[in-house]
């Protein structure tokens, strides 16, 4: 089993208390009504499913119930660092990183 | 069941709490449904702690995976502003909420969960078949609440004392959680 770092409960927990959500640092449109056909597509349905790192967001359902980031290796599948929502993208991960 | 049952008269309404004097006892552990009790859940901002904890009478917790416990009140840590309440003796939760005027959203779910408890020298073992967090001493330290799984749902832990747990379900769950726990506390007797 997984062993996920949740930054709100501040250690690790088991991933059967965790949930997957999607790519993170996706902007949404402050004015979506405005967005073109092709913004709109590459918004809502384009994700850069990388060989490698990969910018998620998951969310501690059975725990503290919060969203937060993690930076996961799609290869390996080992969790590089977790980060609270609303954070920047981290500019430097630990660790040797390809 | 059938006795309650009997006791029942058109007239006046019976209370008859789901799993109500469901017990089951394996050679370590003791696996008991607790009567009713009050509990809300609260959700609150950092700066409305201090007056509610002033009002319910116990300080609200601040760190993950603690909780607090002052005269039959308990206050468990579940997320950074979302704690949840429970009065075993009945006491109004929301009542004393209310007097508070800071911003807070408190929700009386009484009747939404049914409390069971796992007692004996191998209670974190019969939990630990279907909870997968560490339920050592060391990681799982006595008074340490968290919401976690047991099996297919979800649970709320408190570690009452260091060969007691809490454990709460919502009502509709209260079967399978007893049916695994009472499997869980015969496996883990053996």
């Amino acid at each position: 089993m997984l062993l996920i770092r949740c930054p709100y409960c501040e250690e690790e927990r088991p991933e059967l208390e965790f949930r997957n959500a999607g790519e993170a640092h996706i902007a949404r449109s402050a004015n979506m009504a405005g967005e073109s056909d092709d913004d709109f597509e590459k918004f809502f349905f384009i994700r850069s499913n990388p060989k490698g790192i990969i910018y998620e967001r998951w969310r501690h359902i059975h725990g503290c119930a919060r969203f937060f980031n993690a930076v996961r290796d799609t290869v390996t599948d080992k969790f590089v660092m977790t980060y609270k929502a609303g954070e920047p993208k981290p500019s430097k991960l630990p660790g040797a990183v390809k | 069941m059938t006795k309650a049952a009997a006791k029942t008269s058109a007239s006046s309404a019976e209370r008859r709490p789901a799993q109500a004097g469901r017990s089951v006892s394996a050679k370590n552990v003791k696996v008991e449904v607790l009567p009713p009790a009050e509990r809300v859940s609260l959700r609150a901002p950092e700066a409305s702690i201090a007056a509610l904890s002033k009002a319910l009478g116990l300080t609200l917790p601040k760190s993950p995976k603690t909780s607090a416990s002052k005269a039959g009140r308990m206050a468990l840590w579940l997320g950074p502003d979302e704690w949840f309440l429970i009065d075993e003796a009945g006491k109004n939760l929301l009542a004393d909420c209310a007097k508070v005027s800071a911003l807070h959203s408190a929700v009386g779910i009484s009747h939404r969960n049914v409390a069971f408890e796992v007692t004996g020298p191998a209670a974190a073992a019969a939990i630990n078949a279907g909870c997968p967090q560490d339920l050592s001493l060391e990681a799982f330290p006595v008074g340490a609440a968290s919401r976690t799984v047991l099996g297919k749902c979800e649970i709320l832990l408190l570690r009452t004392a260091a060969n007691a747990f809490w454990v709460e379900c919502w009502r509709s769950f209260s079967d399978y959680v007893f049916t695994f726990l009472s499997e869980a506390a015969s496996d883990a007797a053996a």
